[in-house]
């Protein structure tokens, strides 16, 4: 299990479930979860053209998140969010099929893509997952405050930072770094749970911001190399454990919520 | 050179059988979808309808792997998915997100589960591309008249729901005072739009019914400000694409030898053209109203 192909699986899972769990916490507050679905599954037909056009995986991953934030973004302006949302993710699956249609080994590269292939994972594709997340975790942490206030109240955020818009804009974006590196190794489907399973755990737990995120990164992490582990033990791909340990999470949150909430009624 | 009128008379494109089966089916779901999708849009709950779609792909996964009819299993997944999410559910918009997404997340899981075990244990290797993306051209002839009853019984639960649906739409609180019983009925329609995104997941494949379901409603709504011609005009838009769509893929057998283009990109392609140009003519009237004075 900790062979020497196993390593990169590793210290790539690592990286992916640390950077997951950081965006996953602004996630939840912001309640961004379609967002959040939505962008890794626009994101899987880069994969797809950049198998058709022969180019490294990463770069058709990164066009195609930015394609499916401006996608979001620009049809946001002009009706409902949740339409936009919707509309952006249809059209970007939809390329998504003609692109596999065309490479024509079909079935099992769907698979892959969209429950996620932790096992053969390059040497080569360590260091761009590291800067990215590197890149996307920074970004997150100079906008803590911001983003933290935008959940809040807006008008606060306007007086005292920038436009809502803006920082919508801006969160999109760490989230569409986030979800390109990520997609690869949990797969588009279950980038997703891994960001707001732990994070609405830890929402439950604690009501203090910064401990918050170190508990969602904390549950991340462990999600994921219980995953890695129970899947190399079965065979069974690895997106089932983390879409399930999603949900234990989020049901052990909500236990957690009832406890502390409730006292035992005082003796008369 | 290529002309449509001699494409259809020439090459059988009404004399198929799987035209046949895929027009009746994909017209059904269109219509359902584009109707219950009119409710979605003006309850804000794409996300849902989303998950729902989602979730029902671990139905007609497990439906390949016992070999049961795929209608059935993803119309069970998605009304067992709908009733847990009444169950867990909450008013509060952001709180109904967070729990979509969680029960997506695991629907999600076991889908993965039941296709590794699809593909590892029967014949059918083609899985995860059925279940995702659809089947329009090879579903079976005997779903074709279940199909057509459990849309029929979809369309049945609008009418009845109609009302009562808009009403709480508008304003929950009037509904209730009015003895309504808001939770019930919205189980209901959850349970309807099982109905819809099944049908439409059997055809065009599970992550992309959205399309059918959201994108004729929005488009209709910008067209049209009163929901029951709005339903109209979504049906027409969704029968559009749909129908369109099979065309043009049986057509696309023809343009690249050896494969077709996926039916699903077509009929998803018309939706969103419909929808970028509703933008358009909306913004045209606006102008229009504002030169007029």
């Amino acid at each position: 299990m900790f062979s020497d192909f196993m390593i990169n699986t590793w210290t790539v899972a690592s990286l992916v479930a640390v950077t997951a769990g950081l965006v996953g916490f602004f996630t939840v507050i912001r309640g961004a979860s379609f967002a959040a679905h939505t962008i890794p599954l626009s994101t899987f037909p880069g994969a797809a053209a950049a198998v058709l056009l022969g180019v490294n995986q990463v770069w058709g991953l990164i066009v195609a998140a930015g394609l499916s934030v401006i996608g979001i973004n620009a049809l946001s302006r002009r009706g409902q969010p949740d339409v936009a949302t919707a509309m952006t993710l249809v059209m970007m699956l939809g390329l998504g099929t003609l692109c596999l249609s065309q490479i024509g080994q079909y079935s099992q590269q769907v698979y892959a893509l969209l429950f996620g292939q932790v096992f053969g994972i390059s040497r080569a594709s360590i260091t761009p997952v590291a800067v990215i997340d590197i890149l996307a975790a920074g970004a997150l942490l100079m906008l803590f405050r911001p983003l933290l206030l935008s959940s809040l109240s807006t008008d606060l955020l306007q007086t005292r930072y920038l436009t809502a818009t803006r920082l919508d804009l801006a969160f999109l974006i760490i989230l569409a770094m986030a979800s390109a590196v990520a997609l690869p190794v949990v797969g588009a489907l279950l980038v997703f749970s891994l960001m707001v399973g732990p994070a609405s755990a830890a929402r439950n737990i604690t009501s203090r911001p910064v401990i918050a995120m170190g508990v969602t990164v904390l549950i991340s992490l462990l999600t994921v190399w219980t995953a890695i582990v129970l899947s190399y033990v079965t065979n069974w791909p690895v997106g089932f454990f983390v879409g399930g340990f999603g949900a234990l999470a989020y049901g052990a949150g909500r236990g957690v919520m009832r406890i502390r909430r409730w006292k035992p009624s005082p003796i008369s | 050179m290529f002309s449509p009128a001699k494409f259809i008379t020439a090459a059988g494109f009404f004399h198929n059988s799987a035209v046949h089966v895929a027009l009746a089916i994909g017209g059904s779901a269109a219509v359902v979808s584009a109707i219950v999708g009119v409710f979605t849009v003006l309850r804000a709950q794409s996300f849902a309808g989303h998950a729902l779609a989602d979730i029902s792909s671990a139905g007609g996964s497990a439906a390949l792997l016992f070999g049961l009819p795929p209608l059935v299993g993803f119309l069970a997944m998605a009304m067992l998915a709908a009733s847990g999410m009444e169950v867990v559910g909450s008013r509060q918009i952001r709180e109904r997100d967070l729990v979509s997404g969680v029960v997506l997340g695991a629907g999600l899981g076991v889908t993965a589960l039941f296709l590794y075990l699809d593909v590892s244990m029967t014949t059918a290797s083609n899985a995860a591309n059925m279940v995702m993306f659809g089947s329009m051209f090879t579903m079976a002839p005997e779903t074709m008249i279940p199909a057509l009853w459990v849309a029929v019984l979809a369309l049945a639960m609008c009418v009845l729901l109609y009302r009562p649906l808009l009403l709480i739409a508008i304003d929950p609180d009037i509904a209730a005072i009015r003895g309504l019983n808001v939770r019930l009925i919205g189980l209901l329609y959850l349970l309807t739009l099982s109905i819809a995104v099944a049908l439409s997941a059997m055809t065009i494949g599970a992550i992309l019914s959205t399309a059918l379901l959201i994108g004729p409603a929005a488009t209709a709504i910008r067209w049209s400000r009163r929901p029951g011609s709005a339903m109209v005009i979504a049906s027409v838009i969704a029968i559009s694409a749909t129908w369109g769509g099979i065309f043009l893929a049986y057509a696309s057998f023809y343009w690249t030898p050896n494969h077709g283009w996926p039916v699903s990109f077509f009929i998803v392609a018309i939706i969103f053209l419909a929808y970028l140009a509703s933008g358009r003519t909306t913004a045209l009237a606006r102008l229009r109203r504002a030169m007029a004075g």
